[in-house]
């Protein structure tokens, strides 16, 4: 029997999809409809210390090869989400509680505030371009490590996953002290910095200016940084970055991912790109007689 | 993906031909070319350094929109003139099912622009047009329509709603094709559902993306700039926000009410 589930740190997924986090998640209304599309979890858009406008547009725009973004971390302030925290907790399927702050304090006191509606994974995004400070704490292992520590003393049995960033020099190294601060997993990549400029405008397109790419054009940035990071690392990862299909999927789960995050995707193929995805990740395994996930995680190390 | 399709992805470039006063507070924008455009569909207005915003065509050979002067964004859209250069990309969004030879368009306020390309391939449409007064009216030459006016300053003295109460029981009409202010909408819908008629209402929200990523659009479990604009009786039924909520620019779903207090 081909068993397409796969293990996060003890949580188990019905399969290895995941909508990434700012993609679609601004409701449990949005989140459910990836479940019933056949996510095996889906991330809520960050959750941040105060209400927050984000930029203004053009805030995502499709430069060709992948979508450039600015959106700059909108939201509420978890304050102010208690209604859509409540919905949130009534799913049954895992979602992941995404979180970012300014400071160590900031992402103390979402957790703490966050703990009462019991989410089985909380994902620190510590690794956002489009805000002042957004990649602060994954720019250096320090950091990143202090963040993940602090977290995790309080979030205790929960499942914390830092998302880092690749606009690093060796993001390797900054997984492995995650992992030593107690992190769970690992979520890489998020976006990588870019720009691009409007020649008849004479102005870069994104009213920020500057933004974050993702979609195909990322992919073989994020399959590098996954395979980087299953050498220094025993945790498991969440491969992010330019997964369009099943293949692509197979690709980053061979480089040592557990899980992929699925999010340009959305834009390209629409909701049900889990379902197609998933489709040709069975297909791929019934051809190749894999039984199971697990059996092809990080092979292309072998 | 074709070289069309992928040119409709980057923004291009519209040069204003022509700018004509339609009222005291609204203006047509005519551009130098033709916008490939299905009734109800939307395009991403650019203006540098300013922001980007959805509009809806109300003329598309040549294009022209036609705009409230409303907040920041047309404040600055309303300085250009004849010449001058502004960006685009698009067309959005669904676009409505025009498939009614029995129809009945109501439009409430600038909701008459939304509709006014559906109005031209629509076979003879019957056309209610909502004013708060008299001097809001726009394209009253263009299009043979019914007037009313909260005020009773022109026309019927009344609401659109509550004209349409009065020709539903006519029986004419298969389909009602609506936009304008939510609340006028979910009215509409509401004697739509009770007569049993099939309706179609091109939806508003704040966007950040526009191409179905970011979710700021958010209508219940549908987004308006991807799943819509407009939406069909079966959807309409199902979205819990129709006529109740919509979300801020921070993404907090709020009342229609406060919704419109922060958009004017």
């Amino acid at each position: 029997m081909l068993d397409l589930s796969t293990n996060i740190a003890g949580v188990k997924l019905r399969n290895p999809t995941i909508l990434a986090s700012g993609i679609w998640g601004i409701s449990s209304e949005l989140i459910e409809r990836a479940f019933e599309n056949n996510a095996g979890a889906a991330t809520i858009k960050s959750i941040g210390p105060e209400p927050r406008d984000g930029n203004n547009n053009p805030s995502v725009v499709d430069f060709g090869h992948g979508l450039l973004n600015a959106v700059g971390l909108p939201g509420p302030g978890y304050k102010n989400m208690d209604t859509e925290f409540d919905e949130l907790s009534k799913i049954k399927e895992t979602v992941i509680w995404s979180i970012y702050g300014s400071s160590i304090e900031d992402f103390v006191k979402i957790t703490k505030y966050i703990l009462r509606y019991k989410p089985k994974i909380i994902e620190l995004n510590i690794s956002c371009p489009n805000k002042e400070n957004g990649m602060l704490f994954s720019q250096d292992k320090k950091s990143a490590a202090k963040v993940t520590r602090s977290v995790k003393e309080i979030a205790k049995k929960i499942v914390v996953i830092p998302k880092l960033s690749p606009n690093i020099t060796n993001i390797a190294e900054v997984a492995y002290a995650c992992e030593k601060a107690g992190a769970d997993a690992i979520n890489a990549i998020n976006t990588v910095q870019g720009m691009v400029i409007n020649i008849d405008a004479k102005k870069p397109v994104l009213d920020y200016k500057k933004g974050g790419m993702s979609g195909p054009a990322i992919r073989p940035v994020a399959v590098r940084c996954v395979y980087n990071i299953y050498e220094n690392v025993k945790i498991p990862i969440i491969g992010t970055g330019g997964i369009t299909n099943g293949r692509d999927a197979i690709e980053m789960i061979q480089a040592g991912s557990s899980a992929v995050g699925i999010g340009s995707a959305v834009y390209y193929h629409g909701i049900n790109v889990f379902k197609s995805i998933v489709n040709e990740i069975r297909e791929w395994m019934q051809e190749n007689n894999y039984n199971s996930i697990k059996e092809f995680i990080g092979i292309a190390h072998e | 993906m074709n070289k069309m399709e992928k040119e409709q992805k980057i923004h291009r470039k519209l040069t204003i031909k022509q700018v004509v006063d339609e009222n005291h507070k609204t203006k047509t924008f005519f551009f130098n070319e033709d916008i490939d455009i299905k009734p109800g569909q939307f395009i991403m207005l650019w203006l540098p350094v300013i922001d980007e915003k959805p509009f809806t065509l109300s003329y598309k050979k040549p294009a022209g929109i036609t705009v409230e002067l409303k907040g920041k964004f047309t404040k600055e859209l309303f300085k250009l003139k004849q010449g001058d250069n502004l960006f685009y990309r698009g067309p959005f969004g669904n676009g409505f099912a025009a498939y009614s030879k029995k129809a009945l368009v109501v439009a409430g306020g600038m909701g008459m622009a939304g509709v006014s390309l559906l109005i031209q391939v629509l076979e003879n449409p019957r056309i209610i047009f909502g004013a708060k007064q008299k001097r809001d009216l726009f394209f009253t030459n263009r299009f043979d329509m019914e007037i009313c006016t909260d005020d009773g300053s022109i026309g019927y003295n009344g609401f659109a709603t509550d004209r349409l109460k009065e020709l539903v029981k006519e029986k004419r009409y298969d389909t009602i094709y609506t936009c304008g202010p939510e609340v006028m909408m979910k009215k509409v819908f509401d004697i739509a559902e009770k007569y049993k008629i099939k309706c179609e209402a091109s939806l508003e929200r704040f966007m950040h993306c526009g191409i179905g990523v970011c979710g700021s659009c958010a209508c219940g479990n549908k987004l308006v700039c991807k799943d819509g604009s407009v939406f069909s009786s079966g959807d309409l039924r199902e979205m819990k926000d129709f006529g109740r909520h919509a979300r801020l620019k921070n993404g907090k779903n709020v009342s229609l009410q406060e919704y419109y207090k922060w958009r004017s």
